[in-house]
């Protein structure tokens, strides 16, 4: 039978096949921890005596509860919290205690982990990659199959290696036409779950596909697979192509010399068969497309960015409509108005969504020479260390500091509420993260999920702005 | 890991779809490096007035809810983050089993893990298990997990799906890793084999 991409990658990797009453053996290629959900797996390890694999098949940094604040005299990111130290030591000891290697607060490689593998060159097509992180989607932007775990899992590949799984459906996501001037990566993958919920793809593996897919760089592949567990599928993947093998292409992990160009012949074979067969389809029009904003308290909750917050009467059933009552009334906005315009306190840009240079440098090029609206605070996050050196090279950072926004260390930031960075109690903030959860950006805390250019255009007006009015 | 049969527990309804781990449990919560405090973080945003003190209005603070292992939530329950932090608030708490017409892929695997039961029932026995907790809230269920099968108050016996694997484990008390390190011929026979040679120790 025709292969999907998905067949190819999940083929290539069991160990055990599936039977009717054992799941598939899974070999993980890369397993990438961080601080806050791997702790209790090692200490699994330790009770029961066992070692960790692989672990040069294992790779720590530390990102979630980690500061953002600037360096100290002493070029030391301070972290302050006791309970965050705690964890961060916890951390360095289990990695030294096992020989993985970690990239350390502060130093040159560290970030969010869904930056620093594909900025490394550890991610490539065709691998198996795992993380205690439902954004661990990111990875699939390469062809690789990778998906988020939880803590008992990060146990199982630490000791083992492999995962126990049943074999997921596959659902091509075919998103076709060109994306108009101001529309962006983030508005298509926020538009597909506006159009098929937060729920439509469960149980699914998403293949993300056609025309305005192909036109996309990594950079923009890697925003849209991010936020494919927004959409309810555990993994998102893109079959790689010569956009790919470019961006992999002398990254300090990747293979070099001879070994790429075998490798590169071997990814060549990953994308789907033509007539391969999905379990389910799903469709966007990328040129029907304006930009995405999102009203609500999960990112499902997507509109056009000139369209009104939807009414209740609009919602096709009981459920949706109580959903939508409660959403609006934490979000304290009125059914039927026009978001355009409303005040915003906070502009949040980072993220493992859009933290990586080209976001940067999109943003940078809308600030030059400008300033951000009075009283609006700016946080402009890199995703890591490498992207924040690259930042200033290009004098990046001297144009945010100009506009007034501020330039901090790499890390999750304000995207989850776990460390110093937060959105205030009732305070509204325009967000490139992949989350408008209750409470996920502080207690109380108001997010506006968009993209950097819909970001950057309304801290510059303090309102919620069109960014198409940024445009020549 | 204790085996788990047949229990029968008081249900307690949370009719809400997209219940996303962050409401589960916040991430400020997430700072531990063991499991301990988590239970008290568990739907922390619903379960507390904002001075501190148990929201009285919330289905769990209810007098009649108390003792209830048995949660009965809306659709996709356990969207969102991959902590497992979720199941393990939910298990401290004192809950067995959560009955919903579909969960979260990711949370449907944590919870398995650690026996917290996932029970994805049809639309029809979760709008009935709504109706018999909102006439009588102190309705019991009996989960047959032998059987797979809920049973309703009146004795209406449901079936739901579980993965066979996970099912046996739990019959019997198995933990999944000791299987996963009995594999060791045929991980080492694939390594051998496979074409990638990565190496984080760069």
């Amino acid at each position: 039978m025709p292969k999907t991409l998905f067949d190819n990658v999940w083929d290539a990797h069991i160990v055990r096949p599936e039977t009717p009453d054992t799941p598939a053996v899974l070999y993980i290629d890369l397993h990438l921890i961080h601080e806050v959900t791997s702790p209790q797996a090692f200490t699994e390890l330790r009770q029961r005596g066992l070692r960790v694999r692989r672990p040069d098949r294992t790779l720590a940094t530390m990102d979630h509860s980690t500061p953002t604040t600037p360096r100290n005299a002493l070029g030391i990111i301070p972290v302050i919290d006791p309970q965050a130290i705690a964890q961060l030591d916890q951390l360095r000891k289990n990695c030294a205690d096992f020989g993985i290697p970690l990239f350390e607060l502060g130093s040159a490689n560290q970030g969010i982990v869904h930056v620093i593998g594909p900025e490394q060159g550890l991610t490539q097509p065709g691998m198996t990659i795992v993380c205690g992180d439902s954004h661990t989607s990111t990875h699939g932007a390469f062809g690789a199959l990778a998906f988020g775990i939880g803590t008992s899992e990060v146990g199982h590949v630490l000791a083992s290696q492999c995962l126990l799984q049943s074999r997921p459906k596959t659902c091509a996501v075919r998103i076709e036409g060109r994306l108009h001037p101001g529309v962006t990566a983030k508005d298509i993958i926020l538009a597909l779950i506006a159009k098929y919920g937060v729920g439509g793809g469960t149980g699914h593996v998403f293949e993300y596909m056609g025309e305005a897919m192909r036109a996309l760089s990594m950079e923009e592949r890697m925003t849209i697979c991010n936020m494919s567990i927004e959409g309810g599928a555990r993994a998102g993947m893109v079959a790689p192509d010569e956009t790919t093998f470019e961006y992999v292409a002398g990254r300090p992990y990747a293979p070099k010399g001879a070994d790429f160009d075998a490798a590169v012949a071997r990814w060549r074979t990953l994308p789907s068969a033509p007539e391969a067969i999905f379990d389910k389809e799903m469709f966007l029009d990328a040129s029907s497309l304006a930009p995405m904003i999102t009203y609500g308290t999960n990112p499902g909750m997507g509109i056009p960015i000139d369209a009104p917050v939807p009414t209740p009467e609009q919602m096709p059933d009981p459920g949706s409509r109580q959903e939508l009552d409660a959403a609006l009334n934490y979000m304290k906005l009125e059914p039927g108005k026009p978001l355009l315009g409303h005040p915003i306190d906070v502009v949040f840009i980072g993220s493992c969504t859009n933290s990586r240079i080209n976001d940067l440098r999109q943003v940078a090029h809308h600030l030059r020479g400008r300033k951000v609206a009075d009283g609006i605070r700016v946080m402009v996050v890199p995703g890591s260390q490498q992207v924040k050196r690259q930042a200033e090279e290009e004098g990046l950072d001297t144009i945010f500091k100009a506009a007034g926004a501020e330039w901090r260390e790499a890390g999750c930031s304000a995207c989850l509420g776990m460390n110093a960075d937060q959105v205030p109690p009732g305070k509204y903030a325009v967000s490139t993260s992949n989350r408008n959860f209750v409470g996920r950006q502080g207690p109380g805390a108001r997010t506006l999920l968009a993209s950097p250019l819909t970001a950057v255009a309304s801290a510059l007006t303090g309102v919620v702005t069109d960014p198409r009015t940024l445009l020549d | 890991m204790e085996p788990i049969t047949t229990f029968a527990g008081k249900a307690v309804a949370l009719p809400l779809d997209n219940v996303d781990t962050d409401q589960v449990i916040p991430a400020k919560y997430l700072k531990v490096t063991d499991k301990s405090g988590l239970a008290e973080g568990l739907f922390t945003v619903w379960r507390y007035l904002p001075d501190g003190t148990p929201n009285p209005d919330f289905a769990l603070n209810r007098p009649e809810a108390a003792g209830a292992s048995v949660l009965v939530a809306g659709r996709n329950f356990g969207c969102g983050s991959s902590r497992e932090h979720a199941p393990w608030a939910l298990a401290g708490y004192g809950f067995k089993a959560i009955i919903s017409p579909y969960f979260a892929d990711i949370f449907r695997g944590n919870a398995l893990k650690i026996g917290l039961l996932p029970v994805t029932v049809d639309e029809e026995t979760y709008h009935e298990l709504l109706s018999h907790i909102e006439e009588d809230p102190e309705t019991s269920v009996t989960i047959d997990l032998a059987a797979q099968q809920v049973i309703l108050p009146g004795g209406r016996a449901v079936a739901f799906p579980i993965d066979n694997f996970a099912r046996h484990c739990l019959l019997n008390g198995i933990d999944q890793l000791g299987f996963l390190m009995q594999q060791d011929e045929d991980v080492r026979s694939y390594e051998a084999a496979s074409p990638i040679t990565l190496n984080t120790h760069l």
